[in-house]
């Protein structure tokens, strides 16, 4: 048992610190660290500059194009990039649909999508989540009908991410009707451009537009962008939630946040002096700094397990967004009744006017807010215990 | 970063766990109990002859050159079976301290005695109304000659009424809560002057209080330097405290295990209990706390033999804060499960949970190491 990081490691570490000095944009930068939206325009160039080097899928093995890092170094590459004030890497593209292409999708696939998600050129959105099928994923009514060489897909799906975006979306689908509600859904990969598909904001309790309902009516599918066999998506799905698990832990993400929480902590005013002073505030700010140390050590428990993430997994997920939530619910406390006002125009890049309080407060309430989804989505909290119920406890 | 026990760690772990489970059945310790002494003189020997007490000693001095990680392995396993006998007080609190800070004399007369199990210690490191801080010692120790005559009085000294010796901690100069001034003394439990009142804890182990009256010691009884000794106590203490972060992790295990197994077995409205998703939930939570206290007593393991105090300090206090919390909470929520069963003497999870609970007051509190822990971030940021 050995809790250092091998030289290697490190040698890693300071790799890719000295990479991010070099070649993170100063302004891309300076918004992601003051918790500022970064653009769509952002994300892209920063996706751009990651590849120029090769590390553009941090996860992906080298035969796809990717560094083929070992987890550990996967998760050094993530907690120095959150660190430096890199934005996030779009996941549905990296993260969710490139696996399941590369474990069950064929060669053509392959080379035609692969290349895109790397690069960012190509923008993924995810069609899990339906009105009736939430939790109940295998609930969903989506139908893709088989007309020739094609499927026609009719339906609605939700929760979509960032799908203003998009330009590929990847969907389940019910191509059976008549065997039990897991076993007749297929995974489909679909043209966002394809006639009779209609992408509908949902705004959120922020007053964000990061989320849509995309409709689907009579839209072409060509039987070529299924995955793998007709009805077995499911398999499919499963194998990408788990994978989505495992990142939901967000240590990287949470460890820069927690570092600017207590530069916040320092910088907030309490009767005239720093609340980081207070104690009651204080002692907060410590207890999710151990829970967020019991949290790196567990991912790193389970990510080092010979065996692989198993549902275990599901604990990293409850643990995970239950920290976030309590760190930008801090944020939010941490500038108090500057936190009320809602200045949305100071989210832009070029927003010069007057602000309540600092800079810290802009983004408090609203992140505050936005973050409840945490423990809702990628499987409710709820769903992640029946799974540990069940999975692990064998009730 | 690796998390693998080596081979020999394995082999310990195992062959404890099977002696454990043959040996030290839940009947068998409560006769240990009853006994009235708390502690098994058959159990001491058997752990002896296993090589158990010389395990974390160094190879010079009978020992077998082991480390944090092996007092983990140890500790956990004692926990899963809520083993009484006075490890902690003899081998990981006195012992560790005469390894650490000792002379080469004291290490050849106490370190050889201790692993063949003749020798029993204990630490008197706490005074009544210092609650946790260890440099709130009022107890003297005034030179007199070459030899220096104590005076004072200990609490909580876990196991102190089955010592042969103790090391007491006694201010040699310097005011009540100065860390300088505090020196380190061998007594003799039988030593003119010291008198031992030992009690029975809630949870079957044995704690006393310790009076001293003009005791006598020759200077050579001094473990480490005159005034000095605070740096060597608080880092026996952390050892300790990462021990007993270790044994709450096998207490927590054993519980989840004890539930799991109650809930699946009782019936309620015609089906086991386990099968409502309103305790599958409670049960999930106790897991989640078991893994994510493993993890930090493994972390508590790990820092336990640094000489890097901050460090140190900061990776026991955030341990011992989650896992007295969670000690809590598991405890608590399987008692509950076990529903009227688990107010009852009867239960093993009735004395898991008292093990659970004792375990959070010693060696510092949820509350106590928060302080800590949030106090390090005032200095740090200011």
């Amino acid at each position: 048992m050995d809790l250092n990081y091998t030289p290697e490691q490190e040698a890693f570490r300071q790799e890719v610190r000295q990479f991010l000095k070099d070649k993170l944009p100063a302004d891309i930068q300076e918004r992601v660290q003051k918790r500022l939206r970064p653009t769509k325009d952002m994300v892209q160039r920063w996706q751009q500059i990651l590849h120029a080097q090769g590390w553009g899928g941090s996860t992906w093995p080298k035969e796809f194009g990717g560094p083929g890092w070992s987890e550990v170094e996967q998760l050094i590459f993530e907690e120095e990039c959150a660190l430096a004030g890199a934005p996030r890497q779009l996941d549905f593209g990296l993260r969710m649909v490139a696996p399941v292409i590369m474990k069950f999708g064929n060669q053509e696939q392959k080379d035609r999508h692969l290349p895109g998600i790397l690069s960012g050129d190509v923008w993924w959105s995810q069609g899990y989540s339906e009105p009736g099928a939430g939790s109940d994923l295998a609930s969903l009514r989506t139908t893709a009908e088989r007309d020739g060489d094609h499927y026609i897909v009719n339906g609605q799906k939700t929760w979509t991410t960032l799908g203003q975006h998009g330009d590929w979306i990847f969907c389940l689908v019910r191509t059976n009707k008549e065997v039990k509600s897991q076993e007749g859904i297929s995974f489909l990969l679909i043209d966002m451009k394809s006639p009779g598909i209609d992408v509908k904001p949902i705004i959120m309790l922020d007053g964000e537009h990061e989320i849509n309902d995309v409709f689907f009516d009579n839209v072409k599918v060509p039987v070529e962008n299924r995955i793998g066999e007709e009805d077995k998506g499911w398999t499919y799905a499963k194998f990408l939630l788990g994978h989505e698990r495992t990142g939901l832990a967000n240590v990287g993400q949470w460890k820069a946040m927690m570092r600017r929480m207590k530069e916040i902590a320092r910088q907030e005013q309490d009767d005239g002096k720093p609340i980081i002073e207070n104690p009651r505030f204080r002692d907060r700010l410590a207890q999710l700094d151990a829970e967020l140390r019991a949290l790196e050590l567990t991912v790193l428990r389970v990510l080092t397990n010979a065996s692989g993430p198993g549902p275990e997994a599901s604990i990293l997920k409850i643990r995970g967004t239950e920290i976030g939530q309590r760190m930008f619910e801090l944020a939010m406390e941490a500038t108090g009744q500057d936190a009320i006002t809602h200045i949305p125009e100071a989210l832009e890049p070029d927003y010069t006017g007057p602000l309540v309080g600092s800079v810290n407060a802009v983004p408090g309430a609203g992140d505050y807010f936005n973050m409840r989804k945490l423990s809702i989505f990628g499987g409710s909290n709820e769903i992640q215990r029946n799974i540990i119920s069940k999975l692990v406890l064998g009730l | 970063m690796n998390f693998e026990l080596t081979e020999e760690q394995q082999m310990l772990q195992d062959s404890l766990r099977r002696f454990l489970a043959n040996e030290y059945t839940f009947d068998k310790r409560r006769d240990v109990l009853a006994s009235g002494k708390g502690t098994s003189e058959t159990t001491w020997n058997a752990l002896a002859e296993m090589g158990l007490l010389a395990f974390t000693f160094p190879e010079d001095y009978d020992g077998l050159g082991g480390n944090g990680i092996d007092t983990m392995i140890v500790m956990e396993s004692f926990g899963r079976a809520l083993v009484t006998e006075p490890y902690l007080a003899t081998v990981v609190l006195a012992g560790g301290l005469v390894r650490d800070a000792g002379s080469d004399a004291q290490k050849q007369a106490i370190l050889p005695a201790i692993a063949s199990g003749e020798k029993l210690m204990a630490l008197a490191a706490y005074e009544n109304g210092a609650r946790y801080n260890l440099a709130n010692v009022k107890t003297r120790a005034e030179a007199s000659g070459s030899d220096y005559v104590l005076n004072g009085a200990k609490t909580a000294v876990i196991h102190g009424g089955q010592a042969n010796q103790l090391i007491v901690s006694a201010r040699t100069s310097g005011d009540t809560r100065d860390q300088n001034g505090i020196t380190l003394f061998l007594v003799d439990a039988d030593a003119s002057g010291v008198t031992i009142n030992d009690f029975a804890t809630h949870d079957g182990f044995r704690t006393a209080e310790v009076s001293l009256k003009e005791v006598k010691v020759t200077a050579d009884a001094i473990v480490g330097e005159v005034d000095k000794g605070f740096p060597a106590l608080e880092k026996a203490i952390d050892q300790g405290t990462a021990a007993i972060c270790a044994e709450a992790v096998g207490t927590m295990d054993a519980m989840v295990e004890a539930t799991l197994e109650y809930t699946q077995t009782r019936k309620q409205f015609g089906v086991p209990i386990a099968k409502f998703q309103v305790l599958q939930h409670k049960m999930a939570d106790m897991f989640i706390h078991a893994q994510q206290g493993r993890s930090m007593a493994i972390l508590a393991a790990d820092q336990a033999d640094s000489d890097d105090r901050d460090a140190r300090r900061e990776a026991i206090s955030q341990a011992k804060l989650l896992i007295g919390q969670g000690a809590r909470e598991v405890g608590q929520i399987g008692v509950q499960l076990h529903g009227g069963m688990g107010v009852t003497d009867e239960m093993f999870a009735a004395h898991l949970f008292k093990r659970l609970t004792l375990i959070n007051l010693l060696f510092g509190d949820a509350d106590y190491h928060l302080g800590q822990v949030s106090d390090n971030l005032l200095d740090k940021t200011a």
